[in-house]
């Protein structure tokens, strides 16, 4: 979730960051109390309140740590909610399967029993578990419906009392404090606190705040911005329902643009349309890195793909999240790292069949075609329409359409965060090969210790680690579990060693409150 | 979980020598063989138990190697279970002609390990390992599924 700047009080409240605060590196108790802001003690502090903050949270909470030394500083109210809003814009509505497989269970630390065996369970149906059986090879990946991974997680942040742990508010910095531990500034909302801001202080900080933001394609930004029209460029991670209410009305061309998961859902619910209301859709679709086969740099890695995409069940190659991948990539430093990353990367969906069946019937009856190119610029004709020149290799190419989808899910710069353009400037924190938050195997913010304490940071802004499926629900779960390992060494939390972890395991079975 | 070659071995030693001993355990007992006593049945069934553990050595650096041509490096639930058939054959060939040490003899036409006795007690000892692996191994077990089934 992107941090907003908060809003200009009606009346000045006191206790607000003075200059020399925001001037200095360390800060010391007394300069923060010189202020005038209320400083709050608690061990650890959690930043961000999404799934990331959610899912370290729960396995501190299941390895000993009691509520009173937890607080969760966010602007949402349930560790879902912008997941779901981001999810359900990008086409995935509850009832929807999200792109995770089976094990992948941020309300359950040990994914077991599996969403495919609860799914099993719940519809009395051994389709799930044929599902699991089979695939890859003879069935599409199992995926849970984005409706059921939001019930799971309600009954486990009742179950762990997170609600008793949530501190409402905007974060504006976190700074390191002399004589160890943290400062985390909190911008409570209007009316909840006597003060501007709070101050809390604690011995670890965990910094989990998501994508620091979107990027539009720059080509599409410049039309939008000088056009002043929202209307008919949209991007996919924003409500663009309209688009899909107009093509119900009268035909028309809708311009796709980006060779993703959000790319082959905005495509899916196109064409969804065109069958269920009987709809004269015509979708052009551009992809600016065009894949017309299997692509790889040998025979042992190479990817599927065609008809522009790379073809991959998740976000990376499913051992990273724990086999051969994971190790490999594990001992990589700098270059080798980054050039590691790169080999495994780049935009993919996965191959579904049913997919498969509606954009083969669409190549050939006509309506979806496939462009390879890049926009040169982009203009409005008389009929209002908004027409792309597409630049290809087979010449350049003036494409009406009534809509454009921005479907290429570009995340802006870490910087463009105020909180870790803060951490980056004033505590020590530093970039990795690809640029984003520098973290040790351990998920600790490299170069912003303060001893005894420790900061950690985990999700997308710590792409390009030692571990790189960091923006998915298993990755926070590697990540906290890595987080809760260091805690433990540091006496913080207790060892979740076979005894623990069972017996914990059998109240989240139970749904014991812990 | 997705496997490194390290916690494939481990992964396989530690299931068959605490669950599929459990299993060996009951199944030797109540499993006939052409009338042989307990005592027989269960040095039979144990020995086979150590073959598969120690030839498995050799099957997991073979599916090593074959999982080196996937591009995700995984090895889907199914691959953990249809192998019991080329490992399974294996070991009764090498089994019934007395290749393997220990299996108790009975005279030249007298089979050294009945047929359903074999299969019975391989199958139900393979079938409950690649269970208990592709689920309840991760209660007490945290770490495993994300270290590539490596225990230690």
């Amino acid at each position: 979730m992107s941090a907003s700047p908060s809003g200009p009080s009606v009346t000045a409240l006191p206790g607000d960051l003075s200059e020399q605060m925001i001037g200095t590196d360390w800060w010391t108790d007394q300069l923060v109390q010189a202020a005038g802001i209320p400083i709050v003690d608690v061990p650890f502090v959690s930043i961000g309140g999404g799934i990331g903050s959610f899912v370290t949270v729960d396995y501190l909470r299941i390895a000993g740590v009691p509520v009173e030394q937890i607080r969760v500083l966010s602007n949402i109210d349930h560790p879902w909610q912008t997941y779901e809003y981001l999810t359900r814009v990008s086409q995935i509505p509850r009832p929807e399967r999200i792109r995770s497989d089976s094990a992948s269970r941020p309300d359950n630390i040990w994914g077991f029993p599996s969403y495919a065996v609860e799914e099993a369970w719940r519809d009395k149906s051994i389709k799930p578990l044929l599902n699991v059986f089979l695939e890859p090879m003879w069935a599409d990946f199992y995926t849970p419906r984005a409706g059921m991974v939001f019930q799971n997680l309600e009954r486990e942040a009742k179950r762990i009392r997170y609600w008793d742990m949530l501190v409402k508010g905007q974060v504006r910095m976190i700074r390191r404090r002399q004589g160890g531990g943290y400062f985390t500034i909190l911008t409570p909302p209007e009316g909840a606190a006597p003060t501007k801001r709070v101050a809390f202080r604690s011995h670890y900080v965990h910094c989990a705040i998501g994508y620091p933001g979107l990027k539009y394609l720059p080509d599409l930004q410049d039309f939008r911005t000088k056009m002043q029209d929202f209307h008919h460029i949209v991007a996919a991670y924003e409500d663009h329902e309209h688009v899909y209410n107009h093509m119900r009305t009268r035909p028309g061309t809708v311009l796709i643009r980006g060779g993703g998961i959000v790319a082959s859902r905005v495509l899916a619910r196109l064409m969804d349309d065109r069958e269920k209301y009987g709809l004269q859709t015509q979708i052009v679709h551009l992809f600016r890195t065009f894949i017309s086969g299997s692509h790889g740099k040998n025979a042992w890695n190479r990817r599927k793909g065609g008809n522009g995409f790379a073809y991959q069940g998740f976000n990376y190659p499913k051992s990273v999240w724990g086999g051969q991948l994971k190790s490999k990539m594990r001992r990589l430093e700098g270059e080798a790292r980054a050039k590691a990353y790169d080999e495994m990367g780049g935009t993919n969906t996965p191959w579904r069949r049913n997919w498969q069946g509606q954009m083969n019937k669409g190549r050939s009856e006509g309506w979806y075609q496939l462009l390879s190119g890049t926009v040169d610029h982009m203009s409005v004709a008389p009929d209002g329409r908004i027409v792309s020149t597409v630049k290809t290799t087979n010449g350049v190419f003036d494409i009406p359409a009534d809509f454009v989808i921005d479907c290429t899910g570009l995340e802006a710069d870490i910087a463009e965060h105020r909180v870790l353009a803060d951490l980056l400037q004033h505590s020590g924190a530093g970039r990795n090969p690809k640029g984003r938050l520098d973290v040790e195997r351990s998920f600790e913010l490299r170069g912003a210790a303060s001893a005894p304490g420790a900061i950690y940071a985990s999700g997308s802004p710590t792409l390009g680690g030692y571990f790189p499926g960091v923006d998915t629900f298993l990755g926070l779960q590697v990540a906290a579990q890595e987080i809760t390992d260091d805690l433990t060494r540091r006496g913080f939390a207790k060892k979740l060693g076979p005894g623990r972890s069972t017996s914990q395991w059998l109240k989240w079975a139970r749904n014991k409150q812990i | 979980m997705l496997p490194t070659l390290n916690g494939r071995i481990q992964t396989r030693i530690f299931l068959l020598a605490t669950i599929g001993s459990l299993v060996t355990l009951i199944m030797a007992a109540i499993l006939p063989a052409d009338g042989a006593p307990l005592r027989i049945k269960y040095q039979d069934a144990f020995v086979v138990l150590a073959a598969v553990a120690v030839l498995g050595i050799v099957w997991e650096c073979i599916y090593h190697f074959l999982m080196q041509w996937r591009w995700e490096k995984d090895w889907p639930t199914f691959f953990g279970f249809i192998t019991f058939l080329n490992e399974g054959i294996v070991v009764y060939l090498l089994a019934r002609n007395g290749v393997i040490p220990g299996i108790y003899g009975r005279g030249a036409d007298v089979p050294l390990v009945p047929f359903w006795f074999f299969w019975l007690d391989f199958l139900a000892v393979w079938i409950v390992v690649w269970l208990v692996a592709n689920g309840p191994m991760r209660v007490p077990f945290l770490h495993w599924r994300f270290f590539g089934g490596r225990l230690v």
